[in-house]
């Protein structure tokens, strides 16, 4: 009798990590089976594929990828819990929660402000500057956006204005976090407060207590015509906004710079090891400079589609906790483009979903909003193997 | 003996005149000059703050000119005003009621709101003020041991979740013993809400700004699931408003100034003073103390000395967590006596207690004082109290804000100015 031993060494860990995707996706569909258009109204197939995917995501933590081991595990069960919950619900009712078309445009929406200020973080944290003051720097964009749209009488002016207010906030978080190598995560929480304060106040003073008008011009929709006619496809993509597309090229292009061009060597440089970016003659402060302003225009960016793209209206602190979770996601992704994209959709659908969910239960679906904020904590915990920050994020480098 | 020769030297000793040698005056002269240098840093204790505050003050004051064109100090003198500090100009009848009794003793100012609209504005800014320094407080332990706690806001919501749940249950309980339980799990449960960052740091290292910050709009979104529309622990007898049950009156904190009903001054106030006790005691007297503030200056050195840093890092949050819970409880108890799903995305004392803590250094009087600061900042601009005809309320709320978010950016500066001090001190 010979044993076939699996040539465990052989199985590099990015083959691990398909195999887990593979997982992922069994559990994925286990849910999906049950759901329409199929909408089994029997959850034992999705118990086998949960299974399936559950037994396929332990080896993988066993073979010491875990992270994405735990992925599967987690997807084969959430999978299997949702067929079985949406096996027991009626079938009219989940034909009008779940409409897949309508669900995933939605998430894109919910995910693309959260996508830019995500990545914006991920410039600054890669150069080594903590930002916790991207939901300030969001509520900045998303007030001086409809401010500057509203008196130059154009959105592309609006969007600029906005991107440069949330970049001069991130200049003077800037300037305190290296220059005056003051604690990052204090003047990152003064950003916050001065946002809100400054906002607020010229909200008030400028509208009033009326609001904004409803004739502010809006960051265009994009139509693309010729999606039009494929079944699925053409109901999410035919008509996006103009900031959603900016978003989905934003994530590739980051990755580009930061892991295949010289300037994204150096701003991680940077945040891994300073000393070493200075002797090398990197211009450290430069860098840092640069990154952190990026990341104040890139959350306004998200923060201007919110008020001018979004919901065409600004009410006082209406980021509401986004620039939190854009934190998250870029916790949840481990610091990396796809990854914190991939968080974004994530916290993006589950927002879509929660928008649904009223039609079960109006209490679950606000209990729903907590779950990107738990799923960060347990991303940070280490369960599901640790999220690693760059080396020096939130060491201010003083030059020698 | 040293006496009568400093007394001979003041007398005798030449003033240098330009041809003394410097040389031979150089040590005295640089004793001298550390001596001052020594006094001032002291002094930077309290100056560095003021110097903040006043700061921010003209910054606020600027943007009111900017803006509105009204006159700054016409408006700060309004939220003076409005956050009752005129009532010590206010002289007049002359009994206070003593807490817990029938007693009263004299007293020189007129105490009555019936003829005191400036007292009833004093007792809001006083509650105000208990809340932030328990909150403040809550930051203070935290940043001791070294580690940043944003999670007041979560919580403190998790104290006030409690204390509600509590006290709106349990009604034929003895009013003493309804108040010390609430009070007490309401405290524990703020300590196991920041207990969760604690252990987390404590056992993985994971950053506690993360974690608190996730905890925050956690206890923010279940907080808004418990008392909204549906929820487990809405209204009883209300279906249609997100809101929790009525705190029975038996679990009230008592009102010893001012109308119980037109929102008095509870006992909490008291409270809060002892807990800046506690909190001074905890740290410069006991073991604990000792520990938490080894782990803050720097945890290798407390690890090589055999102090336990995971343990000090777990337990410092979950001691600063229970200020946070007892300000929750006190609030509830004393004056909210139910809890809306806007009271719990719209409040903002949690955070407050950040700027008070920096604002306050981190020692036990800094942060009452920072508190009352606020405290009448935020009284003074609510819509309640500030005279609409002189600022609008709508907007000096947000001046408020505003200063507060200068004063946490200045903080930093203050940083910058102690870093170049002690440079110079180094390359001299």
């Amino acid at each position: 009798m010979t044993t076939v031993a699996l040539p465990a060494a052989a199985i590099t860990p990015r083959g691990l990590r398909r195999i887990a995707w593979v997982g992922i996706g069994i559990g994925l569909i286990a849910a999906w089976i049950a759901l329409p258009p199929i909408a089994a109204r029997t959850w034992v197939p999705s118990l086998l594929l949960g299974l399936f995917a559950v037994a396929i995501g332990a080896w993988i933590v066993v073979q010491g990828e875990r992270r994405f081991g735990w992925f599967a595990i987690v997807a084969g069960v959430f999978g299997f819990g949702l067929a079985l919950l949406a096996t027991f619900s009626g079938l009219g009712k989940l034909e009008s929660v779940v409409v897949w078309s309508a669900l995933f445009a939605a998430m894109l929406r919910f995910a693309t402000p959260l996508a830019f200020a995500s990545l914006g973080g991920l410039f600054s944290e890669r150069a080594g500057v903590v930002n916790i003051g991207l939901e300030g720097m969001m509520l900045m964009g998303a007030f001086f956006g409809i401010l500057g749209a509203d008196k130059t009488n154009s959105w592309w002016l609006g969007l600029l204005i906005g991107v440069a207010a949330g970049g001069s906030a991130a200049l003077v978080h800037a300037f305190f976090a290296i220059h005056l190598q003051a604690d990052q995560i204090v003047g990152g929480t003064a950003i916050n407060f001065l946002a809100v304060g400054l906002t607020g106040y010229l909200f008030i003073d400028v509208y009033g207590t009326e609001g904004t008008p409803t004739d502010i011009p809006s960051i265009p929709d994009v139509r693309l015509g010729f999606v039009d006619g494929i079944p699925f496809f053409g109901a999410i993509f035919d008509q996006l906004n103009l900031m959603i597309w900016i978003a989905i090229v934003l994530v590739p292009l980051t990755w580009l710079v930061i892991f295949r061009t010289p300037i994204g060597l150096r701003i991680r440089a940077c945040g891994e090891h300073p000393r070493a970016a200075d002797t090398v003659g990197i211009d450290v402060y430069a860098i840092r400079y640069g990154a952190v302003v990026l990341s104040g225009m890139l959350a306004a960016a998200g923060g201007a589609y919110l008020s001018i793209g979004f919901v065409n209206s600004f009410n006082e602190n209406m980021t509401a906790g986004r620039g939190f979770i854009a934190l998250a996601a870029l916790i949840f992704g481990n610091w990396r483009p796809f990854g914190a994209a991939a968080a974004c959709l994530l916290f993006g659908f589950s927002s879509a979903l929660a928008q649904r969910l009223p039609e079960y239960s109006q209490s679950a679906s606000v209990l729903f909003q907590a779950l990107p904020y738990v799923l960060t904590l347990i991303a940070v915990a280490g369960v599901i193997g640790r999220s690693i920050p760059p080396a020096s994020v939130g060491r201010p480098y003083r030059k020698q | 003996m040293p006496r009568p020769r400093a007394g001979r030297r003041m007398t005798t000793t030449p003033a240098p005149g330009p041809g003394v040698d410097p040389s031979g005056l150089g040590p005295e002269k640089r004793a001298s000059f550390i001596e001052r240098y020594g006094i001032s840093q002291r002094a930077e204790g309290l100056a560095a703050p003021l110097i903040t505050t006043v700061l921010a003050f003209l910054v606020g004051g600027l943007v009111v000119l900017v803006t509105t064109g009204k006159n700054p100090l016409t408006t700060y003198r309004a939220i003076f005003e409005g956050a009752g500090f005129s009532w010590f100009f206010d002289l007049g009848s002359n009994r206070v009621g003593l807490p817990f009794s029938d007693a009263t003793i004299w007293f020189p100012w007129n105490v009555s709101d019936a003829e005191s609209v400036a007292a009833a504005n004093l007792q809001q800014t006083l509650i105000v003020t208990t809340t932030l320094i328990l909150t403040g407080l809550t930051v203070a332990f935290a940043f001791r041991c070294g580690m940043f706690n944003i999670g007041g806001q979560g919580q403190y919501l998790a104290g006030s979740i409690w204390a509600v749940w509590i006290g709106s249950s349990f009604s034929g309980l003895n009013p003493f013993l309804h108040i010390v339980l609430a009070i007490a799990v309401a405290t524990l449960g703020g300590a196991v809400w920041a207990g969760i960052a604690g252990f987390l740091k404590a056992t993985v290292g994971a950053h506690e700004v993360i974690t608190t910050i996730m905890l925050n709009w956690v206890a923010i979104w279940v907080g808004s699931f418990l008392f909204g529309l549906g929820g487990p622990l809405q209204n009883d007898l209300q279906s249609s408003v997100p809101i929790s049950n009525d705190v029975v009156e038996n679990a009230f904190l008592p009102v010893f100034w001012g109308d119980a009903l037109l929102q008095g001054l509870h006992v909490g106030l008291f409270l809060a003073l002892a807990a800046l006790v506690v909190y001074w005691g905890v740290l410069n007297r006991t073991t604990l103390g000792y520990g938490v503030r080894a782990v803050g200056f720097n945890p290798e050195a407390a690890r090589y000395g055999g102090i336990g840093v995971a343990r000090n890092y777990f337990l410092a949050m979950a001691i600063s967590g229970a200020f946070a819970g007892l300000a929750g409880a006190i609030d509830v108890l004393g004056w909210q006596h139910r809890l809306s799903t806007s009271d719990i995305q719209t409040s903002q004392l949690g955070f407050i207690g950040i700027a008070v803590a920096l604002l306050g250094r981190n020692t036990a009087v800094g942060v009452a004082l920072a508190a009352l600061l606020f405290g009448s900042l935020v009284t003074g601009t609510s819509t309640r109290n500030l005279d609409p005809e002189i600022f609008q309320p709508e907007l000096a709320s947000n001046l408020t804000l505003l200063i507060q978010g200068l004063v946490v950016l200045f903080v930093g500066a203050d940083i910058l100015v102690l870093w170049l001090l002690r440079r110079a001190r180094g390359r001299r």
